[in-house]
């Protein structure tokens, strides 16, 4: 059965490409827009991974991967952070939230495909 | 006061009768200045009256030098100086014992080396601001990852209809109608972040030099202080002791200066009088001058002084002689730049050149958060003109926002900008720089 992977990220246009592209490679791919219910978005699909943007409406991806990491039924699976920023300090942030791989935005499609399937143990 | 200092101090009179000389001011000025009687100056200037404490520090700070200077000659201000560069290497402990020999046999060098040492603190402490700003400006970094956002759609899509030239014509339809909707956001996201990079900075945005330094702190402060407007008159230097905002001498100078106006000005048009005058005749200059039997240019800067529950909504830009802003309170609707050069449409810069016409005009700048101002715009004389030299000038700018109905833009209103670099206006003929924008995109 195919991996399934949640893209939780904000920008329609975003979802629509990377979605494409992983879905071409096989990958069974569900979207989620918003910060708020994010990890209730988590346990609903139990993906097994999730690509979390650092910046969501209504709430930051780093607080919301800290409540996943500390949530028994959800805290194993792996997420990769996408994120604007490229400084040193974000991260950091995002290594201490928890995060198992960090991309900076603009990455390319290639990129986040080898992080996706490194991440599956593919 | 250590046994040695007090031996010292014995001709610090004569140290500051020299700096006072050596900077121009008048014995009576700088007394004023310090906030001491020009008797009690005249004294300490003759080594009749020991001083310390306070009212040695106002008196280095009227000065422009730090204490020791005063107190202990140059070449302990120069040891000191050189000791703080030596106790930054600490490894090099050693060559800190020969900092005195130095600054006595080489002062001119080791002034110099002080200097520099100072210009990389200042270039260093800009630095910080600037980075700081990136990091925790949350304004900023919204905008920023707004645009990468947007980069990385077009970016990701753009792949895909390379890469995958079989793919289906619906989704190739898709993606081209994508690749344009996000170029469109590009364009757009990356006007309001430049605009926003240009704007005068905000109490978010570190301060990088004397006058962005002074802007803080009157920002901070609203641009109004209470012990000033006491008649028996707050003393300055105590507001600019706590002025943690005010990191250069540069910029502690310049307040100085504009609280000593703020001062004049309160005792020669009170606060009382003041509130009644805007609350009959609402924020026009010359309508409270005429009534109050003011000058108008006095009158501009009390109403910039005055709190926002008094007198409303105000902006207020100062301008020199040459057109660069000196001065400004910051209002919602009216973005003022920093580092280039404002708008020349700009009422205030019309008043410049006609000493003798105040202006009164509504202007609405060309952005997306703009809002419709009136505008008040004075000129001031600063001094004499003498033969083949006119006499320097001023202009004072005040910026009301109209009350509107609704969000319509009066039919009145003249458009203007921020500056040439971040405006689209296609043919204006005040323009002195292409803009960025329609370069770019």
């Amino acid at each position: 059965m195919a991996a399934k992977v949640l893209l939780i990220e904000d920008e329609p246009n975003i979802i629509e490409a990377i979605g494409f592209v992983l879905k071409r490679d096989g990958l069974n791919v569900r979207t989620h827009s918003n910060g708020v219910d994010a990890i209730e978005a988590v346990r609903r699909e139990s993906p097994d991974l999730v690509i979390l943007d650092v910046m969501l409406p209504g709430r930051s991806g780093y607080e919301i991967l800290e409540e996943l990491r500390d949530d028994a039924q959800i805290g194993d699976i792996p997420v990769l952070m996408l994120t604007a920023r490229g400084q040193a300090r974000d991260r950091e942030m995002a290594e201490r939230a928890g995060a198992s791989r960090y991309m900076t935005k603009p990455f390319a499609n290639a990129a986040v495909l080898e992080a996706v399937r490194e991440l599956l143990g593919q | 006061m250590a046994k040695n200092d007090v031996a010292a101090s014995g001709l610090a009179g004569t140290r500051i009768r020299e700096r006072r000389l050596l900077a121009g001011i008048k014995q009576a000025e700088l007394a004023v200045r310090a906030e001491i009687s020009p008797s009690y100056l005249n004294l300490i200037e003759h080594n009749r009256r020991r001083i310390g404490g306070s009212v040695l520090l106002r008196l280095a700070e009227a000065l422009g030098v730090e204490p020791a200077v005063l107190t202990q000659g140059p070449a302990a201000a120069l040891v000191s100086g050189l000791r703080e560069i030596a106790a930054r290497a600490p490894e090099r402990a050693d060559e800190a014992e020969t900092v005195e020999e130095f600054a006595e046999r080489f002062p001119v060098w080791a002034g110099r080396l002080i200097q520099s040492q100072a210009e990389i603190a200042r270039l260093e402490q800009s630095v910080d601001a600037l980075t700081d700003r990136l990091t925790h400006d949350p304004d900023l970094a919204g905008r920023l990852h707004e645009v990468l956002s947007v980069v990385t759609a077009i970016r990701s899509t753009a792949s895909i209809l390379v890469e995958t030239p079989e793919i289906e014509p619906q989704w190739r339809d898709r993606f081209h109608r994508n690749i344009h909707q996000d170029s469109r956001r590009l364009a757009e996201g990356a006007e309001a972040l430049v605009s926003y990079l240009d704007a005068a900075p905000g109490e978010a945005l570190g301060a990088v030099s004397p006058q962005e330094e002074l802007d803080a702190f009157l920002d901070v402060h609203g641009h109004h202080f209470p012990p000033l407007e006491r008649r028996d008159g707050g003393t300055v230097a105590r507001i600019l002791d706590g002025a943690e905002e005010l990191r250069s001498d540069a910029a502690r100078m310049m307040a100085l200066e504009w609280l000593n106006q703020y001062r004049r000005d309160a005792r020669d048009l009170p606060l009382d009088a003041m509130a009644r005058a805007v609350a009959d005749l609402g924020p026009d200059p010359l309508a409270i001058a005429a009534h109050l039997k003011a000058d108008a240019v006095m009158v501009c800067r009390r109403l910039a002084a005055l709190p926002q529950d008094m007198v409303g909504e105000i902006g207020y830009v100062l301008c020199d002689g040459a057109g660069a802003l000196v001065r400004r309170r910051a209002v919602a609707g009216f973005a003022t730049p920093r580092g280039t050069g404002a708008c020349p449409l700009w009422p205030v810069f019309h008043a410049l050149g006609q000493a003798s016409t105040p202006l009164k005009a509504t202007v609405m700048q060309a952005t997306r958060d703009a809002r419709p101002m009136t505008a008040y715009a004075v000129c001031e004389v600063t001094g004499p003109s003498t033969y083949g030299s006119p006499a320097p000038r001023r202009a004072h700018m005040l910026l009301i926002p109209e009350r509107q109905p609704s969000e319509s833009v009066p039919e009145a209103a003249e458009e203007v900008g921020i500056t040439c670099r971040v405006c689209s206006r296609s043919a204006c003929p005040a323009r002195r720089e292409p803009s960025i924008l329609r370069e770019a995109f």
